[in-house]
């Protein structure tokens, strides 16, 4: 389709879905349109031809539908947190916002469960089930603001997700607008519908494979006692052998997050969270559970930090210091704009074992090109989240990041672990998916996304370098088997 | 390879491959592809019965062969086996490390391969999560051969599809399994059940809500019910440091009133499946005392002797009856089940039953997404050779 006639195709869908949605869910002004061209991610950018607002499922599936019709592509978007470029529109497409899908429609106490719209900002949840003493477990740094619809398409990990899981390990139920548009349930509030986990697969599949509409999520009680500590170290190499010393012991803290001298300088120049001086490296340490359990293994974490060079140990007295630990950890990526102005979020995943010596490679690489890296992770399950600083002002030094920020990738695979561990593959990672994968690795994934949906619109372009087309392969059988058919036919 | 194995559920294989190795098993399935012949995998053949039997088996695949732990990385909690490892030698293989799998045998002799197809979780899912959840990486052959990957080595990873969730309950329907990794769990220092008899459905609800809705955080919680209207014994497992088990017990002995009694071994019905005839029931977890009321029911209607019991703690049950229980009643009894089941948020799936059953009601139910799923299957198995049948929808 040319520019034209697709930017044509897209006015005749706004048309169509006005009188559907009501005129003010529908936008077609190009300064308007603008505001939607980037997520997180804001170095990839593209206007969306026409951006939607529908406010129930049934809106959603008239607009999925019409798009259908037109042969148009269609991607979701939450609240445009993502840090893969996952929201990234396309310019002959549709941005299907949620942001009027923000009703709680239930904090099912006695079932443990909530029932959200996609549009729900994760901590709401948690906020309407403090009162009954129940919480929403995953916890993204950004949960003031992202979405839950954005949650399950990423499957959104959080700094307590060492303990408690990932999204995926919360979202019992799903209802979603697939690709054929129709409106599918996947799950609900018990578990183990019968048949294949859709539920278990739609969770992290990016926004390709339908829309969700509404979401049922486990809540947790809220745990008894909450103890946290922060413990400074000389180097990241000491406060990685405390971790090791810590799950060796058979411990499984809520969350272990590290910073080296570069973030918590970063974090001082931003929020002053009055970190240790001198510190270089801090960790995070915070343990929950039962009163009884926790004050018990609270006293032996201590003492590892300690056996492995701490120079010194806060604990949190009260939910004020604990915020104040947690305040300089979760402000920590905006806050590396305090010491330098630009800057890339790498999100990369090792084994944790082998943590102290990827950290001296990425050091090495750093001092290599002349590319200050600094360093905020979960070091609990090595989730490293590099922040590779540069300055584009000077000519070069976006593509030298961007080599440096390519190359702790590589490190992430060559120890055998993953080119991202929450912010998802998207737009931006893509070309790396070969690294970790292979052809026919990627083409059985791409035999779901067929499945779902071998029309290809929906939000097509992401996760796969190249998409497969579907049910044209060689020596595929279309027809059903014969002894299929019989069966089939015995069956029913 | 005994002939009893060949014969799966009724149907006779026509040959029994048992391959030693990864290549082998896409070599099988290679040669499966070109010559049209379809292929059921198995591990230790336990659960083989289980679903519905295949239409046609041209080739039992067993890979009970491939049976080796290949790579457990104590420090990282995480271990690489192949699908013929038995869950309990990888239990004493990790115990050295003073690790485990947080997965319960309950079928004794089960494989991993085994396991994983069919989604088999125990007491312990409570609060461990189930096989989907403890799945990290997974090799799989493919239908025509082709070997493939999802997930990795790493416990967090968003890259690409997880497709291990979709293998994970398939019943071999999508392909063989060949290689799963999986995240460890230490093992606690210190371990009590708290068991008590209540009289009614009502009080098991009370009781379960409490626990649930108290910070003791169990590990389990399981009732049992061997006869249909008798009492209903509730157990709860408290796992951590031995000063927390001891206080978190007394808090529960609390709860569950004055005749809970805590040991340190297990009632003798814990983690071991009713049977032979199973049906696996599911519930919204505030709706398990009407599910269990329903079934009380449907047992006085049909005059069956059912056992029944589970996971209340998640809204999962089981209940068993005996191998030569009249098909007729049987069947009966699973529709009355499935009815409650519907009530309650759930499903009623009949795991395991003789043919004379299993040809008056489908064993799997209404399922939710079928359109999907068949896709799904032509996608994965154009020829619908694997396992073909055995899933749901005929799949
Ligand atoms: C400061 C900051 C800190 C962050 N910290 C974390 C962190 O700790 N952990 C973590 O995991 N992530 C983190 N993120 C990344 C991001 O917040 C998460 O990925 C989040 O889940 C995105 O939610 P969103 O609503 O903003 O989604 P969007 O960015 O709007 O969309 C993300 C993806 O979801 C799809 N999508 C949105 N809604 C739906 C729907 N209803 N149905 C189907 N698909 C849909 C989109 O198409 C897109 O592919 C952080 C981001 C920022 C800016």
């Amino acid at each position: 389709m040319s520019a034209a006639a697709a930017s044509g195709a897209a006015l005749a869908l706004a048309e169509r879905l006005r009188p559907l949605l009501g005129p003010d869910a529908v936008l077609t002004d190009r300064a308007q349109l603008r505001t939607y061209e980037c997520d997180g991610l804001a170095q990839f950018r593209v206007t969306p031809a026409l951006v939607v607002f529908p406010r129930t499922a049934a809106q959603c599936q008239a607009v999925v539908r019409a798009c259908i019709d037109a042969g148009v592509p269609y991607v979701a978007r939450g609240s445009g947190t993502g840090l893969s470029g996952g929201a990234l529109p396309r310019s002959d497409g549709v941005l299907i916002v949620t942001a009027q899908m923000r009703t709680i429609h239930q904090i099912d106490v006695a079932n443990q469960r909530a029932v959200v719209d996609p549009g729900v900002i994760n901590l709401q949840v948690t906020r309407d089930a403090t009162p009954h003493g129940y919480y929403y477990a995953p916890d993204p740094s950004s949960q003031q603001i992202c979405s839950i619809g954005g949650n399950v398409a990423e499957n959104s990990g959080g700094a307590h997700c060492l303990k408690y899981g990932f999204t995926v390990n919360h979202v019992t139920g799903c209802e979603v607008v697939t690709p054929d548009g129709e409106i599918v349930q996947m799950g609900g509030k018990a578990v183990d519908s019968p048949g294949y986990d859709l539920l278990g697969a739609f969770v992290g599949s990016e926004g390709t494979l339908g829309i969700t509409t509404r979401v049922t999520v486990r809540l947790l009680r809220a745990p008894e006692a909450v103890q946290t500590l922060l413990a400074a170290f000389h180097s990241t190499d000491d406060a990685g052998t405390a971790v090791s010393a810590i799950i060796g012991a058979g411990v499984l803290p809520a969350a272990v997050e590290m910073m080296d001298a570069l973030a918590i300088e970063a974090a001082e120049a931003a929020v002053a969270c009055g970190y240790p001086e001198g510190a270089g490296a801090v960790l995070i340490v915070e343990l929950d559970g039962p009163a009884a359990e926790v004050d018990h293994t609270f006293a032996a974490v201590q003492k590892h930090c300690r056996d492995h060079g701490a120079f010194e140990i806060r604990v949190a007295a009260d939910p004020v210091q604990r915020a104040l630990f947690w305040k300089g950890r979760k402000s920590a990526f905006a806050a590396v704009g305090r010491i330098s102005p630009d800057y890339i979020v790498q999100d990369g995943v090792i084994p944790r074992t082998a943590l102290p010596e990827v950290l001296r490679r990425i050091a090495a690489l750093s001092g290599e090109r002349g590319v200050r890296v600094a360093n905020v992770f979960h070091a609990g399950d090595g989730n490293l989240h590099p922040l590779v600083l540069f300055d584009d002002a000077i000519e070069g030094q976006g593509e030298q990041a961007e080599e440096v920020s390519g190359a702790i990738l590589d490190l992430c695979i060559e120890y055998g672990g993953s080119i991202t561990g929450e912010h998802g593959v998207g737009s931006d990672k893509a070309k790396y998916m070969p690294r970790m994968f292979t052809e026919v690795d990627l083409d059985t994934m791409q035999m779901l996304r067929c499945a779902f949906d071998p029309a290809g619109l929906c939000n097509p372009g992401k996760i796969f370098p190249t998409p497969r087309l579907c049910g044209e392969v060689p020596g595929r059988h279309k027809e059903a088997h014969p002894l299929v058919q019989a069966g089939v036919a015995d069956v029913f | 390879m005994s002939s009893d194995i060949a014969l799966i559920d009724g149907v006779q294989a026509a040959a029994v491959a048992r391959p030693g190795s990864q290549d082998a098993v896409a070599e099988v399935l290679r040669t499966a592809a070109r010559d049209k012949l379809t292929v059921v995998p198995c591990g230790a053949g336990t659960k083989l019965d289980w679903g519905c039997p295949p239409r046609s088996a041209d080739i039992l695949l067993d890979v009970s062969a491939l049976d080796a732990v290949v790579e457990h990385v104590a420090g990282d909690l995480v271990v690489r086996v192949q699908p013929g490892v038995r869950l309990s030698s990888l239990a004493v293989e990790l115990a050295r490390a003073n690790q485990r799998l947080a997965i319960d045998g309950v079928v004794p002799g089960s494989t991993v391969g085994g396991i994983v197809s069919t989604a088999l979780s125990g007491p312990s899912r409570l609060l461990y999560g189930t096989v989907r959840d403890l799945l990290i990486g997974i090799t799989v052959v493919r239908a025509d051969g082709a070997v493939t990957h999802s997930g990795g080595k790493v416990v967090k990873n968003v890259a690409g599809y997880d497709l291990g969730k979709l293998y994970t309950g398939a019943y071999g329907s999508l392909g063989v399994i060949t290689e799963a990794i999986f995240r460890l769990h230490p093992v606690p220092e210190a371990a009590a059940w708290v068991v008590a008899d209540l009289p009614d459905e009502r009080a098991v609800g009370t009781a379960v809500a409490a626990v649930l809705d108290s910070q003791v955080m169990a590990s389990a919680l399981e009732i049992c019910r061997p006869a249909p209207a008798g009492p209903i014994t509730v157990a709860v497992l408290l796992e951590g440091v031995a000063p927390g088990v001891k206080a978190r017990s007394a808090a529960v002995s609390a709860l569950l009133g004055s005749g809970a009694a805590t040991g340190d071994e297990a009632p003798s019905w814990w983690s071991v499946l009713p049977g032979p005839i199973i049906l696996k029931l599911t519930a919204e977890i505030a709706l398990v005392p009407p599910l269990l009321r329903g079934l009380r029911e449907a047992a006085a209607v049909t005059r069956l002797a059912v056992d029944v019991r589970g996971s209340a703690g998640v809204g999962v049950l089981f209940a068993g009856l005996a191998a030569d229980a009249d098909p007729e009643a049987t069947g009966r009894f699973v529709l009355a089940a499935r009815a409650h089941c519907r009530d309650a948020g759930g499903f009623a799936v009949l795991l395991r039953a003789p043919a004379a059953v299993r040809a008056r009601v489908d064993a799997w139910g209404p399922v939710a997404g079928l359109s999907l799923m068949r896709r799904l299957k032509d996608e994965f198995d154009p020829d619908h050779r694997m396992a073909p049948g055995r899933f749901v929808g005929g799949l």
